[in-house]
Parts: structure tokens; C-alpha cells; sequence
């Protein structure tokens, strides 16, 4: 067993777990916090991704314990309240970016992510650049085109 | 996943001599190939001894004609360098053409090569740039290091802390990576360096990342892509399996090395 501290949520978390935890097991039966999903488990869908210190990680692929002392962030953790939601959320409600849904946390966590990183490296993330940082999620409902066109719109709210 | 035991380094002497103390320890960097390579039990060390927060491992320099990456660099952070992008601007791309945005955020070019998986993309950098690959204990040779699939010259418990690249005159990378995987079917890294043109090969040998001895004859006397046209290689040297015949990967080896030329 190992003892992990972390904040999860702007909250403080802590508990002793076995090494072997992966972090996305340790968000979901640990800390009730059952947005973030467990699609694949091998690393390619992409709907474990979370925030790790302010980068998309697939919490499936990393150990709890790799994650001692950092800042993570989940879908429950971006919107400001109950009925004040994240930008790229209401822009994924708006323009019907999903269908069954079991994607979505993932791809709105993947969506912030690359709407800071384009904006803090100056770069412009139009509609190609959008589908290419898309490769690691996946969704099986709807061919994307209502995704891309979310992330454009919650790209151009969250500015 | 089978139990293990977790152990965070807090440098590099602490990291190697914890892992001295384990029975059947190894070192986990990134984890992006590790953790899902235990999760299928493939893999089931008794200790992981983690490295990625060493923070002497991070950084990356440019020292005169010779780009430093620090082992526990991620490829997110060797994609997003503008002193990589200058210096090498095909290693900067390369680095940015691994796995997907959250896979770089993890996965360091220490662990990447250290595993040396036969279609991982760093090999192919290391290899065909002539790099310099720097241990806890001694310097290798990039020439020396690959050994064959998944095997490396490292020694029992011997750590990768950085990798030296010479900066080339020129240089390009080209990938065809597998549409499901995004792993390399092939992957050329194509170089004109101080000691004549490079060709290394990943994702197609049978044997790991390799260099291509025709081509680089071929571009050495004229460095274009259609020098590369009609360059053999041998398919009973190539992997083969329900993705690519031995026979589509020989010739894909060409096809990349040609447009690794463009690249560059």
C-alpha cells in the first residue's frame, strides 16, 4: 500500500491505496467521481482524460501514485456551479457534440487542453488542427463532424 | 495488473541504487508502453522505481552543434521546443508524431528507447542521426545501443539520462503509421550528417530499427527522393503480420525514405 496526496478538484485528497492503482481507478472508486470513464483501458479512446498539473493524461495509463502531489482536474471539476457550466460544455450541448454520451468527459477535457495549449503557443486551431488533436479520443456514435464543430465554438467562447 | 511495489526517485543515484535493492525491480518513466504492458500481464516487475520526477532529467540544451534531451523530457515537451525546432527541426516533428496529445504529455524519450519497441519512432531519430546515448555509468553510441527488438545494450539496472543529438546538415522523418495503432508500419529518418548520409528504418525489420546501407548510398550520391525509387529491400528481413506482408513493408521502406527526403 502506498499513501497518495493530491488535489483533486481545487479540493485535498488523500488515502492509502496498493501501488497498483491506476489513477482513473483511483478517481472513480476512491473518490466517487464516476465522470471520468473507462472505455478502452488500453490507452486509445481516450475517455479517461483528465487533467494532470494542467496537461490531458489518460488517467488509465498512469499510476495513482505517479500523481503524488499534483493538481488534477476532472470533468466534474470544470464548470463553476451546478447552473453555470464550462464554456466547451455548453458548446458541446449547443451543437449536439455527442450521442450516447460515454465519450464526452474525455473529449471535453481534451478540448480545453488544446484550446490553452494553441493559445498560449500562439497558434491558430482551426478545423484540421482540431481532427488532428482528436487522435486519441474516440467516439462511436457520431463521425465527429458535431464535435469538431463544438470545439470550434467552445474555443471561440472560452477566449 | 499483477501487485508491485512503487517507489518515487528523487535522483538519479537514488533511482538506480533502489533499484539495485529489488528483485525483478524496473524503471517506470512515462509508463505510456509500461502500464498497459502490465496491464496485460506481460510484463510483471516486483518494484517500479519512478523516474519521471527527476527534475535533473528534464531539460533540454543546444551546446554549439549538440541538442541535450534529458531522459525524462516528454515528447510533448521535445514537440513544443523552439531550441529543438531550430536546431532539429525533424527530430522536433518526430517527437510531435508520437501516439496522440495525451500520450506525449506522458511518454519520455528515456523509456521510449530504453524499451526499444520495433516500431517506436525515437529509435529511428537516435539511430539515423547519429546520436550519442548518455547512462548513469558510461556513453553509447546509438550504432551500439539498439541491439535487437526490445533489446538494448543497457546493462542490468544501468539508466538512460539523456540523449545527445549531433545537429545535422539536414534531415527528414517520414511515418506510415498503421491506421489503427498509429504505430510506425514504417518510419525513415533520412540524415546528411558530419559522417556522410544516415538512413535508419523503424516499424519494418525483423529485428528492430535498423540502417539501410542501400539508401544511403543512394541519397549519398544524390540526395532526392527519386534517388530512393527502386532501392531494394529485402523482404525476408521485415516483419510481416495481418496489418503488412514483408513484401508491402520492403517497399514502403523506399516509398518513406523518399518522402523523408521531402521532409527534410
Amino acid at each position: 500500500m502506498t499513501k497518495v496526496t493530491m488535489t483533486v478538484n481545487g479540493k485535498a485528497r488523500s488515502a492509502e491505496v496498493p501501488d497498483n492503482t491506476l489513477l482513473v481507478d483511483y478517481i472513480r472508486e476512491n473518490l466517487r467521481l464516476t465522470g471520468t470513464h473507462v472505455g478502452c483501458d488500453t490507452s486509445q479512446c481516450g475517455a479517461c482524460v483528465v487533467h494532470v498539473n494542467g496537461q490531458a493524461v489518460k488517467a488509465c495509463t498512469m499510476l495513482a501514485a505517479s500523481a503524488e502531489g499534483a493538481e488534477v482536474t476532472t470533468i466534474e471539476g470544470v464548470a463553476a456551479g451546478k447552473d453555470d457550466l464550462h464554456p466547451m460544455q455548453i458548446a458541446f450541448k449547443e451543437n449536439h457534440g455527442l450521442q450516447c454520451g460515454f465519450c464526452t468527459p474525455g473529449m471535453i477535457m481534451t478540448a480545453t487542453d488544446m484550446v490553452s495549449r494553441y493559445k498560449e503557443a500562439g497558434k491558430t486551431l482551426d478545423e484540421h488542427a482540431i481532427r488532428e488533436e482528436l487522435e486519441g479520443n474516440i467516439c462511436r456514435c457520431t463521425g465527429y463532424h458535431n464535435i469538431v464543430k463544438a470545439i470550434a465554438d467552445g474555443a471561440s467562447k472560452m477566449a | 495488473m499483477y501487485d508491485t511495489t512503487y517507489y518515487r526517485a528523487s535522483s538519479v543515484s537514488d533511482a538506480t541504487s533502489k533499484l539495485a535493492g529489488t528483485e525483478d525491480g524496473m524503471f517506470l518513466a512515462g509508463g505510456q508502453t509500461l502500464i498497459p504492458t502490465m496491464k496485460q500481464r506481460l510484463a510483471a516487475p516486483s518494484d517500479l522505481v519512478d523516474v519521471s520526477g527527476i527534475d535533473a532529467l528534464k531539460n533540454i540544451s543546444v551546446d554549439g552543434e549538440v541538442v541535450t534531451i534529458g531522459a525524462a523530457c516528454t515528447h510533448a515537451q521535445v514537440a513544443g521546443s523552439s531550441e529543438v525546432a531550430q536546431a532539429i527541426p525533424a527530430l522536433a516533428s518526430l517527437a510531435g508524431g508520437i501516439g496522440d496529445p495525451a500520450v506525449r504529455a506522458r511518454g519520455t524519450i528515456g523509456g521510449s528507447i530504453a524499451n526499444n519497441d520495433p516500431a517506436a519512432d525515437y529509435p529511428a531519430a537516435c539511430l539515423g542521426l547519429g546520436a550519442t546515448i548518455v547512462t548513469d555509468t558510461r556513453e553509447i553510441p546509438a550504432d551500439e545501443f539498439f541491439v535487437g527488438m526490445f533489446e538494448t545494450a543497457l546493462d542490468e539496472g544501468e539508466m538512460v539520462t539523456a540523449v545527445k543529438f549531433p545537429k545535422p546538415t539536414k534531415a527528414g522523418y517520414a511515418k506510415f503509421p498503421n491506421p489503427a495503432s498509429r504505430y510506425a508500419m514504417v518510419g525513415v529518418m533520412a540524415a546528411q550528417t558530419g559522417n556522410g548520409v544516415r538512413v535508419a528504418v523503424t516499424g519494418a525489420g525483423n529485428d528492430g530499427v535498423f540502417r539501410h546501407n542501400a539508401l544511403e548510398e543512394a541519397l549519398g550520391a544524390n540526395w532526392s527522393a527519386d534517388a530512393t525509387q527502386g532501392v531494394a529491400t529485402d523482404a525476408d528481413d521485415m516483419l510481416s503480420d495481418i496489418h503488412g506482408s514483408a513484401e508491402y513493408r520492403a517497399h514502403l521502406v523506399s516509398v518513406m525514405a523518399g518522402r523523408a527526403v521531402d521532409n527534410s
